[in-house]
């Protein structure tokens, strides 16, 4: 018989549960429910009691590690908090959430348990016993797997279930003691662009992602690289839209190339990027054949704008190609914006 | 003592992304079609890891870079006539099996063994680096694995920049959720690196340092120890490409106006 737990963790505000460890709890609740296993969530946080409010109605035991040293996400003290409340629940199967924090400790603490580890999960079934499915080779290649060892830590792929809702109340949560290593690091807050240079938006329903055709020579055989900043960017300001890039343009720029000065690696999509969620995507000037095709794969609907009517990566992969000159149309777009928003 | 570092890269090799690949069954579990004929590139994030390695080690004489590879021989050389030429390090190649489908867990203990045994290294000085995925497995679990079997208590993933101080703390930036990176400050080695981007462009081709570096990766590569991964438990129960294919309208003939109208109506609200 198979007992679960779910590891949870504080977000940012240290007072819930952040929306990851949500839909682990979603999870959790329904591979316990298929599987009639025992739940146990347990939680990370500087006041796990006051986290843990929103899992009243969970109908699972609740765990908790609670101190100023849990309220950073910092290796050592997360490993030592996560292999805690693996120790005192003693489960078969550990879902852990997605997100950096846990991203950062589960395989460490699979290991100091004696288990294994996999992670990107994207699906829990199986009807005799539990199979995860995931990604190989940055989203080409799809597989199902199942393991023997135990304990199982299973480590999800963001947005692959719904967050657990539930109403606030008073919850009991079983306190666990930690024994903290010394700590050699300490957690000095977050760096972030500039509000107007903010360009990574993953809340936003659209994806904008530009490609290295915009700081080509256009057929009056001229650069226009500052024109083509100012467009994205109005684009952006009016949309609120997430901007996505390819290596080649993020990279132009240590080839003395004209460059977008707020392109940065963290814009990248695709095999060297990120894998972005958004609900829509709009390209622009894009040539990437398959790996830019893995930036796409969550993407819910795609459009184009490329000069190239034969681009192999759009054929099949988007919804829509525009064949044109993309300075052209995004002009015209942040005009039709521009009106809307006056 | 000025601040030395004995700089420990874990890379391993994959298919060249353009490249399309097809998975197939193989008396040893799933693979790819044609995978030891597909070219191979030093996996991204890892090269990253190694130009960062480079770097530090040449901000900061007297430090060493290992570069450990766990892959075919065959496909180890391929792979290194390219990157030899990017930046020195020592290679310590582990001839083993290929490809996304091997278990983690073996692989991180394959590579443990192979680091402990370095001769000369002083792990008051390691930095453990990688990549912080890889493009094969993509787990994102071997760096760590392999960092708690060597007792490092101080990980950073997602590492897009070090900044070493004077005393041998330094700050490291990690990529977390929404854009953003987390700062955090680290007494000094030991310490795991799993790197995303980091800051630095792909070194050019330097021919002197490619071969300089060949003088002693084609002995190292002929005296590779194997290595053979155990599946713990690992089973496969399928193995297949997204089928996800669209209809795609390409629509050639009409006006920058007449699009840009229909990609506003297509925004809608947001």
């Amino acid at each position: 018989m198979e007992s679960i737990l779910v590891l949870t963790h504080a977000d940012e505000s240290g007072s819930a549960l952040s929306k990851g460890s949500l839909e682990a709890v979603t999870a959790g609740k329904e591979l316990a429910a298929r599987l009639g296993a025992s739940l146990v969530i347990g939680i990370v946080a500087a006041d796990a009691k006051a986290a843990a409010c929103v899992l009243a109605s969970a109908g699972a035991r609740l765990m908790g590690v609670s101190g100023e040293a849990f309220a950073q996400a910092r290796y050592a003290s997360d490993a030592a908090a996560c292999e805690a409340l693996c120790r005192a629940a003693n489960s078969s199967i550990v879902v852990a959430p997605p997100g950096s924090r846990m991203a950062r400790v589960a395989a460490g603490v699979a290991h100091r348990l004696g288990g294994v580890i996999d992670t990107h999960i994207t699906a829990l079934g199986g009807a005799e016993c539990v199979e995860a499915t995931r990604w190989f080779y940055r989203q080409r290649v799809e597989g199902t797997i199942t393991r023997d060892a135990r304990p199982w830590f299973l480590l999800l792929d963001a947005g692959t279930h719904t967050a657990f809702e539930g109403a606030m109340s008073d919850v009991h949560v079983e306190q666990v003691a930690v024994e903290l290593p010394a700590l050699r690091t300490s957690v000095n807050g977050f760096r972030e662009p500039l509000k107007d240079a903010q360009t990574i938006r993953p809340d936003a329903r659209l994806l904008f992602v530009a490609g290295a055709g915009w700081t080509k020579k256009q057929p009056d055989g001229e650069t226009r690289a500052v024109r083509a900043g100012e467009l994205i960017l109005d684009f952006l300001r009016l949309t609120g839209a997430s901007l996505g890039s390819s290596k080649s343009l993020v990279d132009q720029g240590g080839d003395g190339q004209p460059v977008l000065p707020f392109l940065t690696h963290m814009n990248q999509v695709g095999q060297t990027g990120s894998t972005p969620r958004h609900a829509k995507g709009l390209s622009t000037c894009c040539h990437g054949e398959e790996p830019h095709v893995v930036g796409w794969r969550f993407i819910g609907e795609r459009r184009a704008i490329s000069l190239d009517p034969n681009c192999g990566w759009t054929r099949g992969k988007a919804d829509v190609v525009y064949v044109a000159d993309a300075f052209q149309v995004m002009a015209r777009v942040n005009e039709l914006l521009a009106a809307r928003k006056e | 003592m000025a601040n030395t570092f004995h700089i420990v890269v874990c890379a391993g090799i994959a298919p060249d992304p353009l490249q399309t690949l097809e998975p197939v069954t193989t008396p040893a579990g799933p693979g790819l079609k044609n995978e030891m004929v597909l070219p191979a590139v030093l996996d991204p994030w890892a090269a990253s890891a190694l130009y960062e390695a480079a770097h530090l080690a040449a901000a900061h004489p007297g430090s060493r870079v290992w570069l450990v590879s766990l892959g075919p021989r065959a496909k180890l050389q391929q792979v290194m006539m390219t990157v030899a030429q990017k930046a020195s390090f020592e290679l310590v190649p582990v001839d083993g099996p290929i490809g996304g489908f091997t278990d983690a867990h073996a692989t991180a203990a394959a590579l443990t063994e192979t680091i402990a045994t370095l001769p000369g290294l002083d792990r008051e000085r390691l930095l453990l680096f990688g990549g912080w995925e890889s493009a094969t497995r993509g787990a994102g679990v071997t760096l760590q694995l392999a960092g708690e079997r060597l007792g490092i208590m101080d990980q950073f993933q997602g590492v897009d920049h070090i900044d070493v101080r004077e005393d041998g703390s330094f700050e490291v930036l990690e990529r977390v959720e929404g854009g953003k990176h987390q700062a955090s400050l680290c007494a000094g080695a030991p310490a795991v690196l799993g790197w995303a981007t980091g800051n630095l462009a792909e070194p050019r081709n330097n021919p002197q340092v490619g071969m300089a570096n060949m003088r002693t990766i084609l002995p190292a590569l002929q005296r590779a120890r194997s290595a053979t991964l155990d599946a713990r438990g690992l089973r496969y129960v399928q193995v297949s490409l997204p089928r996800q294919q669209r209809t795609t309208r390409v629509a050639k003939d009409m006006t920058a106006d007449a699009i840009a109208s229909e990609i506003v109506e297509w925004i809608g609200a947001e």
